[in-house]
Order: C-alpha cells, then sequence, then structure tokens
C-alpha cells in the first residue's frame, strides 16, 4: 500500500538556508523511491505541521521528526500540530534516548500516522558521526586521533545532552577513534577548554546539531580556537595548543542523515529497500 | 488516438465498470453498454465496442486523462479540472477545442496554462503572473517542480521570503510542458497545502481555527498570544494579513462569534488559521502591549509632524526604497529624515511626564 514520509523540521522565518538539509535528505529519500510520496513541513515554514498532512493521498504516514533528541518540539509541538489523537510522550516508552515509533490517528484526516522518535537519538547517528569526522580528517592527521561529539547543552532541554553523551557512549565503546568526549557549548565539560580534555595529538569536533547555523558557524569554531573571529575564516585543520583541531560543522546536514531518517520509518514498520547506510556499516572503516 | 488507451478503458471496464461524465462503460456476459457524447449504444461485442470506441476520440481521450493520467486524489484533481473550466465544457470535444487554444488561471502570483501539445496530450505552464506576456526565451527554464522551493525562498531583491504567500514572488523563470501531477507538486512547493485547503473549502469542509483557539494553544515563549485580544486581533490582521501583504484568503477571526473588522482579502485560497509568522510576530506585540501608555509633549513644526506620519506610512507600506535619494520634496526622503533628526533629536524628540519632574 503506498505511504508517505513527512520529515518535520524546526525552519525559520530569518535564515533561509535552516531548511535546507531538510529538503536535501527529502530529495534523496524521494530518490530511493520507497515512498509515494515525500514531504518537508515545518514549525516555523510551510507546509506547516498543522497543514501538511492534508496534503498527502497516502492513507498511512511515517512521520520522522529531524530533531536533535527528544523534548519539547518532539514530545508536544509535533504531535499537538498534527493533532495526533490520544498522544501522551508515555507513547514513546522512552528512556530519553530510546524512542522508536508509535501510531494514531489525526482528528483532520482520516490516515494513520506513525510518529518516530528524532532522527538524532537513532544508533545510526553514531556512524552518521564517524563518517563525518572521517570526511575531514585527511593523511595529516596521525594514528591517535581525539573524537569531541558537542551538543548545546542542558540549559533548554536535558535530554538534548542526554543524546549526545548516548553517541559518545556507542562512539567510545566501538573504539574507532583514541577517545571520545561529550562536549558542551553552555555547561561542563565545556567545549571551549577543548583541548584540555585530550591527550591525543589530532581532535576532531562533530557538532550534533540540524543545521548549521550561528552555533556551528560562528560560537564553535571561536570556543574551540580554529578563530578569534569566526568572520576571518579558518583553516581546518588548525593547530591549537599544540594539537591539530579538525572540525566538521552540523552533522544533520550530512547526506547519511537521510539514510538515518529512512532507518527511522524502518523501525516504525515502513519496507524500505536495504539503503547505503548499510554499505557504510559494512564496508571496512578507514582509520 | 492511441489505440492502447481504447485497451485500457475496455479493460478497465471489464474489471470495475466505467461510469464517468465523459463516458459510461459496462458489461454483462461479454455484451457491452456504452454511453459516449450523449449516446446509447446496446449489446455491443468487444470488437464492435472498440470500433465505436474509435469513433469518439476525444471522448476516449479526457477519459485516459482524468481516469488514468491525472492524480487521482480529490484535491488536486478538482485543481486540475478548475484551472480549465472542464466542467464549463459539455462535451469532451468542446474541452479539447478549448485546450487547442489553451486555457489559463491565476493562483496567487502564479501563472498556470494548459494546452493539448503536438502529441495531443496536456501540457501545463507554469510562471509569474507579471510574466504573462513574456517569451519563454526571455524566462529561465526548469522542469523539475523541486526548483520551486529554491525560487519560493527569495524576492527580486534577494531577501528571504518566510511567509509563501506573501505577494514578493520572484519573477523570470517559467515551468514548461509539466504533466499534470508535476504541475500540481510545484504549485504545492510555492503554495505549501493552498489547493487542499481550496478544496476543503469548496467542498464545505474548511475547518477554520481562530485567533482564541490557536493563540489558546500555544506554549512555551508563544503562550504570550494568549493576551492578545479584541481590537489587538484587528491590528494583527491589518499589519500582517491584508492582500498587500498576503495572497491568502483570511478565513479566521478572534472567535466563530466575533468577526475582525479587517478585509478578508480577496485571495482565490483560504488561510483557516493564524500562521507562524503571525504568532511569532503577535508574541512580540503581547509583551508590548504590557506597557502602559503615557502621555509625551513634543515640540515640533506642522510640516515635521506631517513628516513623522509621511515616514510611518514608508515604512509599514514598504515603499522607503521608492524613495529617491533627492528627492526632498518627499517627507519619507532619507536626507528630510536625518535633518529631522539633527535638530529634534538631539534635545529628546518626546518628552515624558517624568522628564518634567
Ligand atoms: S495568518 Fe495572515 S499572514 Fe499568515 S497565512 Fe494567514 S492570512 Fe497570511
Amino acid at each position: 500500500m503506498a505511504s508517505a514520509l513527512v520529515i518535520a523540521a524546526h525552519g525559520s522565518h530569518l535564515n533561509p538556508d535552516s531548511s535546507t538539509p531538510t529538503f536535501d535528505h527529502a530529495d534523496r529519500i524521494r530518490e530511493v523511491g520507497a515512498f509515494s510520496e515525500v514531504r518537508e513541513a515545518f514549525w516555523k515554514e510551510e507546509p506547516s505541521f498543522r497543514e501538511v498532512l492534508r496534503t498527502l493521498d497516502a492513507e498511512e504516514v511515517y512521520v520522522v521528526p529531524l530533531f536533535i533528541s527528544e523534548g519539547y518540539f518532539t514530545e508536544q509541538v509535533i504531535p499537538r500540530e498534527l493533532r495526533l489523537d490520544g498522544w501522551t510522550p508515555e507513547a514513546w516508552a522512552s528512556d530519553g534516548v530510546s524512542a522508536t515509533a508509535a501510531t494514531f490517528r489525526p482528528r483532520d484526516v482520516e490516515k494513520q500516522v506513525h510518529y518516530c522518535g528524532p532522527v538524532g537519538t537513532h544508533d545510526a547517528m553514531s556512524d552518521v558521526m564517524a563518517h563525518r569526522a572521517d570526511t575531514v580528517l585527511d593523511a595529516r592527521a596521525g594514528s591517535q586521533v581525539g573524537l569531541a561529539v558537542v551538543g548545546h547543552g542542558t540549559e533548554r532541554n536535558e535530554n538534548s545532552a542526554k543524546a549526545v553523551q548516548y553517541h559518545a557512549a556507542r562512539l567510545r565503546e566501538q573504539g574507532r577513534f583514541t577517545e571520545v568526549k561529550a562536549l558542551f557549548m553552555d555547561e561542563p565539560p565545556e567545549v571551549d577548554e577543548l583541548t584540555s580534555h585530550f591527550d591525543s595529538e589530532d581532535i576532531v569536533v562533530v557538532p550534533l546539531f540540524i543545521a548549521d547555523g550561528y552555533h556551528t558557524q560562528e560560537d564553535i569554531p571561536e570556543d574551540i580556537g580554529l578563530t578569534s573571529d569566526y568572520r576571518t575564516g579558518y583553516d581546518v585543520p588548525a593547530m591549537v595548543d599544540g594539537h591539530r583541531v579538525w572540525y566538521t560543522g552540523a552533522v544533520g546536514t550530512d547526506s547519511l542523515v537521510a539514510d538515518v531518517i529512512l532507518e527511522r520509518a524502518r523501525d516504525a514498520g515502513a519496507s524500505i529497500p536495504a539503503n547505503r547506510l548499510d554499505d557504510a556499516h559494512s564496508s571496512p572503516q578507514p582509520v | 488516438m492511441a489505440s492502447s488507451d481504447v485497451d485500457r478503458l475496455r479493460a478497465h471496464a471489464a474489471e470495475h465498470g466505467i461510469d464517468t461524465d465523459t463516458l459510461s462503460l459496462t458489461v454483462v456476459d461479454d455484451r457491452y453498454r456504452l454511453v459516449v457524447d450523449g449516446t446509447v449504444y446496446e449489446d455491443l461485442t468487444e470488437g464492435e465496442v472498440r470500433d465505436t470506441l474509435a469513433t469518439h476520440p476525444a471522448a476516449v481521450r479526457e477519459w485516459a486523462f482524468w481516469h488514468r493520467r491525472a492524480p487521482q486524489a480529490d484535491a488536486r484533481w478538482a485543481f486540475l479540472r478548475w484551472i480549465e473550466d472542464a466542467d464549463a465544457h459539455s462535451s469532451p470535444s468542446d474541452r479539447r477545442a478549448a485546450l487547442t487554444e489553451g486555457e489559463q488561471q491565476r493562483w496567487g502570483q502564479l501563472l498556470v496554462r494548459v494546452r493539448l501539445n503536438d502529441a495531443q496530450r496536456r501540457a501545463y505552464e507554469l510562471r509569474h503572473v507579471d510574466d504573462a506576456d513574456r517569451s519563454a526565451e526571455q524566462l529561465d527554464a526548469y522542469d523539475d517542480p523541486r526548483t520551486a522551493r529554491a525560487l519560493a525562498k527569495y524576492d527580486n531583491d534577494g531577501r528571504y521570503r518566510p511567509l509563501a504567500t506573501a505577494p514578493t514572488l520572484q519573477t523570470g523563470w517559467v515551468f514548461a510542458g509539466l504533466e499534470a501531477d508535476a504541475l500540481v507538486q510545484a504549485v504545492d512547493f510555492f503554495y505549501p497545502a493552498t489547493i487542499a485547503n481550496w478544496h476543503r473549502e469548496r467542498t464545505g469542509t474548511l475547518d477554520v481555527t481562530h485567533w482564541a483557539e490557536t493563540t489558546e494553544r500555544q506554549t512555551g515563549i508563544y503562550a504570550v498570544t494568549e493576551e492578545l485580544d479584541g481590537a489587538a486581533v484587528d491590528w494583527v490582521a491589518e499589519a500582517c494579513c491584508v492582500d498587500s501583504q498576503c495572497l491568502k484568503r483570511r478565513q479566521w477571526d478572534e472567535t466563530a462569534d466575533r468577526t475582525l473588522d479587517v478585509a478578508r482579502g480577496d485571495g482565490t485560497f483560504p488561510c483557516r488559521e493564524p500562521c507562524s509568522l503571525v504568532i511569532a510576530a503577535a508574541r512580540k506585540w503581547a509583551l508590548l502591549e504590557r506597557e502602559d501608555q503615557q502621555t509625551y509633549t513634543v515640540q515640533l513644526t506642522p510640516s515635521e509632524k506631517e513628516q513623522l506620519e509621511t515616514m510611518l506610512d514608508a515604512v509599514a507600506d514598504g515603499t522607503t526604497d521608492e524613495v529617491r535619494e533627492a528627492d526632498v520634496g518627499n517627507a519619507a526622503n532619507r536626507y528630510r529624515a536625518r535633518y529631522l533628526r539633527a535638530k529634534r533629536a538631539g534635545d529628546e524628540l518626546f518628552e515624558s511626564p517624568e522628564d518634567d519632574e
């Protein structure tokens, strides 16, 4: 039966580039052809969460939030605006990073909505981070590479820190990087003391953000010592306190995020052909 | 005519029966009953059906388009019919004759055109209404509907358009030779959800959510919007929703019982609920409206008072860019504003009550 995919993202009234990763991921998924319809929806742009479902023909809809963590948007705003009848955050039975999906009927359309956990907390996101790190590292990096996963911090939502720590723990376990640290902009351990957290000569910094914006393009490059003024630009890698610091920009812009979105829908029961992320899993990791 | 259309039609009739406004074809015990172009044919064999249909090519083609190629989804289907005023043409051949000439409709700032191409199939074209008379060579041609998302992002001056239905769509592009499904997709990328809500309105099922209900639902930093009520809601609509600012026709009011005293607009498609841009602006206004009013005294010449009013209008109407550099006759001219600021701002333009104490 035909089913549709909705990618639910934040969007912006001020920044035209905020929605670009959402469009890019949607287009990659359109090309996979697993869904009869793929539609982007936004809190701040159009179609709104409120009106996206009525634009779709399919009666079966998978909604995947393009957000970093469980919290205000995924638990309150999106389900409320989609009019998911009977939603409560308990429906996900999540510990803060373990939501998969729950099924509801919206009140304004004759459809069944499989409301999935956010992209940012899916296990596959750890692989995207590693992939992202590998794409910036080159032959200059030594054999000892430390990885810093950077998040905003608990100021707005405690689960956002949980998501950062969750992926840091997974990446540590995988042993791909010599050291893995979870660092934050707003709370300890803080990203602006980056080099003090690592012994490795090379440090690669991967921000767990959905889109590039002033946090990832202005604050973090300055915080980690790549530059004292983001407007003057910076080189990657840059030498900071005797460490070579590599920087990736927001992980959410990586093309593999499209596969994480597909994984989310697949976990919720969508039938989806094997995708590129599986290939990435099975290929040997470059070191 | 493609004979495959005849075959498909016959196969479709055998399986499901066909009963449309274009033609009806039913089969009982291998004998067909056909109604086409007002004529009833009874007791036909398969071969006779085929031969008879071949004498009604327009009807077969119309059936093939509306019941096979066009998106089989109510809202989009109705939109495609509306574009070519399909219900106004009584017979399939009238309809196709009209399409040879071409039909068109406006949808916001979009101009949708449809005509039959050399293969006698519908080809749709989409461009800005202001580009109606420009030749295709003068416009940038696109064929992927997804490009509409990028075109909708910026106005002609390269500024970001946060509201898809603001009357600031950029000009200079054309989508030509689109199939029906690509056409509706492009329209939905320019003006998301407008087709769905327009169709709901036409079928009497538009679910309007009024101001009070929308603001009551808000949480977090937008919870404060609930404080705006009464005349302030009119001011919000006047600021954001009139035709000069948004091409949707506002169907929401403060409540179902308290209609706003502001023009709804003449838009083709409805606005069923205050949008996120309006809610974000309303948050600011709600916070500002918490302040108390004060009385200020101000010393101005009559012309200076008039100048302040003209400048307010120029900003509110977005016409400051149009005032020429040296047009000092215009009160919203930059030099005029700078002179006023130099003269008056030095000693506090407005005297606050406390300043007297
Ligand atoms: S609320 Fe106003 S500005 Fe927003 S879409 Fe509706 S009519 Fe347009």
